[in-house]
């Protein structure tokens, strides 16, 4: 009679003791990336197994989600349901995350393979392989998800080009650029623990609940189905953390720096979900603000709790983050209000019912800086004179937004902040106290930053004009603007207002369709 | 009341992402595959130069010596993209899973020849721990590859490898009655066993390969070319006619993977080689440089499997080998 095993002790057998100490190259040499960074690993054998989930298990649970997402995604598309949103406004949010998400997923792909060549642990090895897959799957269950509202879209036309081009994406691109340019501790730091533990979130939730609230079953569908796989992912990120804290006390400072390095970049990120969040949803279950409040200043807060016996504090500025939830999604919606003519999704001033619900939301700022702010350009538009910003923005060095953000922690919100740093004789501008300690600790990293609006003044983005730099990003002149007179909006319109029943069949056919 | 869809401005406004429109025509609609994989990496205006690799960016087509037009020239003949590829498997480990609940329940390895048991300890399970290696190639080659139709393909191979060890695995533990001897034995054997160390020696000679694709060669193509034939078609083959027909079942999995394996190597290979002689002469020259040695370290091996047939094994299935290659464009 065989003995009985538990899952523990199975999984152990079948995987612990895969690898093995290399004799005839170095051990250096074949897992070149394991030392550099100064993290001390004494035994790879105490990494606890997040999960414990074998290959062929995989196989069978993954295979079972997929069928289930690819069938809602296929009659999403047979049935036409794009018509049952809440409006077509809503999509706006849906161009941000195919454009500026997806390919995050694919960067995290690619990297957790690095990951999982470059550790010699086992344990981890593993777990950072089976993160890669996922995030092929995310990659292109999101591009399958999509797909269907591209054919009725604008603005998703050309998500991989304009990723590696356009200046508002430099912004993902280069917070996971800079995690993928670093070392393989330093980036599972970033991306599990920073990105994927800290935040994601508030990135996951405001986009799937926007998604239901605004009647998308589809994007609903594949965040669902993604979200099994995200808590084996957070599961990582802790678990790596206390590993490499439990590994050698040399690893607190280095681990303490890198969290609050990438907790500042992964929070200058979220300012477009901040955006996103406030301001595209035509029905929106949650503000920034509380998100913030729930996902981190509550959930964070505790989780720092625990890990304060690592010696582990809170990142650097979580202070100045939490008194800016009150700011950043109206100050990064300024941004984009200005320069909506060079975005490839639509951007409106809120309605009346909008604004009295971001006045109540933020009681405290809405009314006293923004409200005012609206009106003003409501009242220019209605004149004729809806202001566009033609000049290109001064970009912070190390996040990219535009310099917008003010002395919120300093107590003058109405003051632009900006930072000046000085490397081999020039000068480098940062939007924030975060954002210069990140360029002044690596400055020979950061001045290598592919800055989009100093890459159009040099001539690599198509030519000097703005329509030139439009076409050299993909974008159509229709992808951008007020989403009042848009076209999407007009579709839409087409769409909705055309479903005739007989008892209102003076409705007129659509031109289109009749031709 | 009824409800005229055909008012509905439905008409789609375009059918095709622009990246694959411009590969496949804008209104012929793309298959889930080509959107998955087409274009989908990163090809230009990199922030930072990787501190891993600081002479290059982060994605580089310099990171191989092979040169291509276009990096997306090859597809799988497959097709997998993540969906695909976990289905597939699905379906085969559901198929492995009756197979190991047959044999566990019927005690089908019960009336195993001792001889016959040990030598599939000697011969298959060490083999967990060049699944294990070859996982580490092929993640490497996600990696520091170039172009999603190849990385992602690394990606599912490494996958399958560590679904292989954990196979392989589980036949030892079936021996053994959920003891883990074998596999302490073959651990041992694969660290200090002369007849291992050929082959292992190899194997952490292409860890250090700088060239990617040179990676892919020899792992993929040489060594699992070798390997897999002389293995699970003739060594277990021989078992079976010995009284052992069990491990059919138990390494069915392995059998078909070789098969796939197989086709998707030859496709970029023939890809490859027929981009530019250059890339022919480059494919020859590094086949040139490693099939014999990995023939040789492949030599103990054999002789494990077929006693003194083994040279003769082993020379047939490098025949093989090379006709392969040669018909994809690859002279040896």
């Amino acid at each position: 009679m065989a003995k009985k095993l538990n899952m523990r002790k199975r999984y152990e057998l079948l995987t612990r003791g895969l690898g093995w100490e290399p004799s005839y190259q170095s051990k250096d040499k074949v897992f070149a990336q394991e030392a550099y960074e100064g993290i001390k690993i004494t035994d790879w054998s105490k990494w606890e197994d997040p999960f414990r989930l074998t290959a062929d298990a995989y196989w069978k649970y993954q295979a079972e989600k997929d069928k289930k997402l690819y069938a809602v995604m296929d009659s999403f598309a047979q049935n036409n349901a794009h018509l049952n949103l809440a409006d077509a406004s809503y999509v706006n949010a849906l161009k941000l995350f195919i454009q500026g998400v997806s390919p995050l997923e694919y960067a995290a792909h690619r990297n957790f393979a690095r990951l999982a060549r470059q550790f010699s642990g086992e344990g981890a090895q593993i777990a950072c392989q089976m993160q890669s897959i996922d995030e092929l799957r995310h990659a292109q269950t999101q591009i399958h998800t999509i797909s269907h509202y591209n054919k009725h879209f604008h603005g998703m036309h050309d998500p991989f080009h304009m990723f590696d081009r356009v200046w508002y994406l430099s912004v993902p691109k280069s917070y996971f650029d800079d995690a993928s340019a670093a070392g393989p501790f330093e980036y599972i730091t970033s991306v599990s623990f920073s990105f994927e533990y800290l935040l994601t979130n508030l990135l996951f939730v405001p986009f799937m609940s926007g998604a239901a609230y605004n009647g998308d079953m589809a994007t609903v569908t594949f965040g669902f189905s993604a979200q099994s796989d995200e808590s084996r992912h957070m599961t990582l990120g802790l678990e790596i953390i206390k590993f490499l804290l439990e590994q050698h006390e040399d690893n607190l400072p280095i681990v303490q720096g890198w969290i609050d390095k990438h907790f500042w970049r992964a929070y200058r990120l979220l300012g477009l979900v901040a955006m996103m969040q406030d301001y595209f949803l035509p029905e929106s279950p949650m503000s920034w603000k509380e998100g913030w409040q729930i996902y981190f200043v509550e959930n964070a807060g505790a989780l720092f709790n625990d890990l304060g016996r690592y010696g582990l504090k809170m990142p650097k500025y979580h202070e100045i983050a939490t008194a800016e939830a009150d700011h950043i999604s109206h100050q990064v919606f300024g941004i984009f209000y200005n320069y909506i003519h060079a975005a490839a999704f639509n951007l409106g001033l809120p309605s009346e019912q909008k604004m009295n619900w971001l006045s109540e939301k933020y009681p405290d700022t809405f009314d006293k800086y923004y409200r005012p702010r609206m009106e003003m350009w409501a009242e220019m538009a209605k004149d004729g004179k809806r202001f566009f910003n033609m000049g290109l923005p001064q970009l912070c060095q190390v996040c990219q937004i535009p310099m917008g953000f003010t002395e919120i922690a300093k107590g003058d919100p109405m003051q632009v902040a900006y930072r000046v740093s000085e490397f081999k004789g020039e000068k480098f501008h940062t939007c924030s106290d975060g954002c210069k300690d990140i360029f002044d600790h690596e400055p020979e990293k950061y001045v290598n930053a592919w800055l989009p609006v100093h890459q159009i003044f040099q001539g690599n983005c198509g030519g000097a004009a703005v329509p030139d730099v439009l076409n050299w990003y993909h974008f159509h002149p229709e992808d951008g603007g007020d989403y009042a007179g848009s076209a999407d909006e007009a579709r839409w319109k087409a769409m909705k207002g055309a479903v005739t029943t007989e008892s209102t069949e003076t409705t007129k056919p659509i031109q289109a369709d009749a031709a | 009341m009824s409800l005229n869809i055909a008012a509905k401005e439905i008409k789609p406004l375009r059918q095709n992402y622009g990246h694959i429109a411009r590969r496949i025509g804008e209104h012929k609609p793309a298959t889930r595959y080509q959107e998955a994989v087409y274009d989908v990496q990163p090809t230009t205006n990199f922030h930072y130069p990787p501190s891993w690799d600081p002479g290059r960016q982060l994605y580089d087509t310099a990171r191989t010596a092979i040169v291509m037009q276009d990096w997306y020239s090859f597809t799988d003949p497959r097709q997998f993209y993540y969906t695909s590829y976990v289905a597939a498997r699905a379906k085969q480990q559901e198929i492995m899973e009756s197979n190991f609940e047959l044999v566990e329940k019927r005690n089908l390895l019960q009336g195993l020849q001792p001889e016959l048991a040990d030598q599939i300890r000697q011969v298959l399970i060490p083999l967990r721990h060049y699944e294990y290696g070859a996982n580490m190639n092929n993640q490497d080659i996600c990696h520091r590859g170039y172009g999603t139709t190849i990385t992602s393909l690394a990606s599912f191979n490494g996958f399958d490898r560590i679904g292989m060890a954990q196979y392989v695995s589980r036949i030892a533990l079936l021996l053994d009655g959920n003891e883990e001897t074998s596999l302490n034995v073959a651990k041992q054997a694969w660290l200090n066993d002369p007849a291992w160390q050929g082959l292992r020696h190899v194997m952490e000679d292409s860890f250090v390969l700088d060239d990617w694709f040179e990676i892919l060669l020899v792992q993929d193509v040489l060594m699992d070319g070798l390997l897999y034939p002389l293995i699970y078609e003739r060594f277990i083959s021989q078992v079976a006619a010995q009284g052992g027909s069990t491990f059919l079942m138990l390494t069915q999995f392995m059998n078909e993977w070789s098969e796939e394996n197989t086709r998707w190597t030859n496709q970029l290979l023939k890809v490859t080689a027929s981009e530019s002689t250059e890339n022919a002469a480059l494919l020859a020259q590094w086949t040139q440089a490693w099939l014999a040695r990995i023939e040789a370290a492949l030599a103990p091996i054999a002789q494990l499997a077929f006693g003194e047939q083994g040279a003769e094994q082993l020379a047939a299935v490098k025949a093989e080998l090379v006709t392969r290659l040669a018909k994809q464009g690859v002279k040896v």
